[in-house]
């Protein structure tokens, strides 16, 4: 087992506007140094909560009740905004979700690639443009001058992708935040798109928490996965073990709902009434015993 | 049908390689070129009305009252565009008349503008308690009718300049402000927002670097339209007597002489009527062409 880098440990949070309803409920992972780390779930299933937690983008009606978040040592809850802020963007990048609005329309790449690098790495202007010109030939962009004078909506999805990558790991950080970042687009760029993350990733040695609904895709790229259902930790280990043997009713049922090409019949299942009977029960017992504690 | 080899995903840019820069792109728009062009000429005449202006705006000659423009019998030479009642010339008359109209246009509509959209882009980034004060402000202000609320703080603070532009950024700055609230708010909302935000990028960095540009097409043609609408409130306040003093020329002065004189000498009317018309078209026009050229999104 290698180091930790990221050590997410008990974390809780709750939904203010739906009656303090949990959405996490002590979700514990840790992301090692150099790993590519899957959270995977349904929609719903708290993965993006767990994103923004990190970062400290939370949304206001939602308020972590208990954990900590431990990235080299220090707790990320417990930073000011001003220590976290100095965090982000050095040792902690976003690959976002969407390429399409994830960019400022109204700039143009080249000051979008290098606002980072200036201001988090403290480059000059001529370094930053130099190494965002270095950074889109890493990511196999062959025009980067052309994109660097672009605009975001002179390029396709898959390039935006590919700035938006570019862009994370050219400031060089310790850990990679990629909240589905393939979702948005179609299956041939997507391919692509993971085997830059795994590139990119294995260069520089950056440990990566991947964000994703999908099991084909963190069943390409991740180590180790974390399987998540109403923000509750269902299964964790390796990907291999997870997606070959599942020990959890939840992990099969999600398994045996991925679409198959080979067999057009399979799949697309919904989840047995049983096993999503036996999840609620679970999900009720814990919610029970998490009760128990706090008056205890 | 043509054959066309599909592209590998790198060929990205290959309809739009480099786009044209904004300087090529508002050459190019002939609102822009044709209002920009006139405005420009304005400016030039406001600043060098010595030289261009034919007679002294303000020598009277009485001999010459009422003299038509060139063309119709009665003209004088030296006079293109006719006398007004007191035998001074029309044409020098407009043309010194920029000089109230632009200052107005550019302090009055620049003020209102900054003060506006600063309070707009705070109201709607931050919320909150700030927000609710500044619109509530906002509400309260435009419930008041401006051409009273123009009128009371001139008659507060005296007349002059300076009060003319006083009283247009006090009634103005609403506009602006509700705009760039809305705007903003919007822009808030973006993806690209939380993407500086988890860069670790200050708030205010955010505002001003990222949202800002984002509403700078609005805001630039708002204020462009601001610019007409400050020509013409000058305009009207100068008419009824509460704008500069009455021995600089302004367009609205002439035009309340002239509407006095209307039967025996119509173009002491028409000539500051037809430059205030011609200007604020040209202002609204070149809001229109600068929104449509400055959007990257619109452009292509």
């Amino acid at each position: 087992m290698t180091m930790p880098r990221l050590a997410i440990e008990a974390l809780s949070a709750v939904s203010l506007r739906d009656g303090n309803r949990p959405i996490l409920r002590r979700v514990s992972l840790v992301v090692g140094t150099g790993e590519v780390h899957g959270l995977v779930g349904e929609s719903g299933a708290g993965k993006s909560t767990i994103a923004k937690a990190i970062l400290g983008i939370i949304p206001s009606q939602v308020r972590v009740t208990s954990g900590r978040i431990g990235f080299e040592g220090r707790d990320l809850l417990s930073l000011s905004s001003g220590e976290l802020r100095a965090v982000l963007g050095r040792d902690i990048a976003l690959v976002p979700q969407d390429p399409s609005t994830a960019l400022n329309p109204a700039r143009r790449i080249e000051a979008q690639m290098t606002d980072g690098l200036r201001l988090k790495r403290g480059f000059s202007a001529a370094e930053a443009r130099r190494r965002a010109r270095a950074l889109l030939d890493e990511v196999q962009i062959r025009d980067p001058d052309g994109v660097l004078a672009s605009y975001p909506h002179q390029l396709s999805g898959g390039m935006r992708q590919r700035v938006l990558i570019a862009a994370a790991f050219g400031l060089e950080p310790k850990l990679v935040i990629a909240d589905e970042p393939t979702t948005a687009l179609d299956v041939t760029v997507q391919k692509q798109i993971l085997r830059l993350i795994r590139a990119l990733q294995e260069r520089h040695g950056t440990s990566v928490l991947f964000v994703s609904h999908d099991l084909g895709v963190v069943a390409k790229i991740c180590d180790r996965l974390t399987v998540l259902y109403m923000g509750k930790v269902m299964e964790q280990g390796s990907t291999a073990e997870v997606l070959t043997s599942p020990r959890h009713a939840y992990t099969r049922a999600l398994l045996a709902a991925n679409p198959r090409y080979d067999r057009p019949d399979a799949g697309l299942e919904p989840t047995p009434p049983a096993v999503v009977a036996a999840l609620r029960a679970e999900i009720a017992a814990f919610d029970a015993s998490a009760a128990g504690a706090a008056d205890g | 049908m043509e054959y066309r080899a599909p592209q590998p995903a790198t060929a990205a840019v290959d309809d739009a390689r480099r786009p044209p820069s904004v300087a090529v792109r508002l050459a190019r728009d002939p609102k822009v070129v044709c209002a920009g062009g006139f405005i420009l000429v304005l400016i030039v005449l406001a600043l060098a009305a010595p030289l261009a202006a034919p007679q002294d705006p303000l020598a009277q000659n009485l001999l010459m009252a009422t003299v038509p423009p060139v063309g119709f019998t009665g003209a004088e030479p030296g006079f293109p565009l006719g006398t007004d009642g007191l035998g001074r010339d029309v044409l020098s008359r407009v043309i010194y008349g920029t000089r109230v109209s632009l200052t107005v246009a550019f302090t009055a509509a620049g003020l209102a503008c900054l003060i506006g959209s600063l309070l707009g882009l705070v109201a709607g980034f931050f919320g909150g308690v700030g927000d609710a004060l500044i619109s509530r402000l906002v509400d309260v202000w435009m419930a008041f009718p401006p051409v009273l609320l123009s009128i009371l703080l001139i008659a507060v603070i005296g007349t002059g300049l300076h009060s003319v532009i006083l009283a247009i950024v006090v009634i103005d700055w609403t506009r602006f402000c509700r705009v760039v609230r809305t705007e903003t708010m919007g822009q808030a909302q973006m993806d690209y927002v939380v993407a500086a935000r988890a860069i670790g990028f200050a708030r205010p960095a955010i505002l001003f670097r990222e949202i800002l540009p984002n509403i700078a097409p609005v805001l630039i043609a708002l204020l462009t339209l601001e610019m007409g609408i400050a020509v013409v409130v000058e305009a009207i306040l100068s008419f009824v007597g509460l704008s500069v003093s009455s021995d600089t020329p302004t367009w609205g002065g002439m035009i309340a002489e002239g509407r006095q004189i209307v039967h025996e000498a119509w173009w002491v009317l028409a000539a500051p009527l037809a430059a205030l018309f011609a200007t604020v078209v040209a202002f609204n026009q070149l809001g229109d062409g600068l929104a449509r050229s400055l959007d990257p999104v619109l452009r292509r």
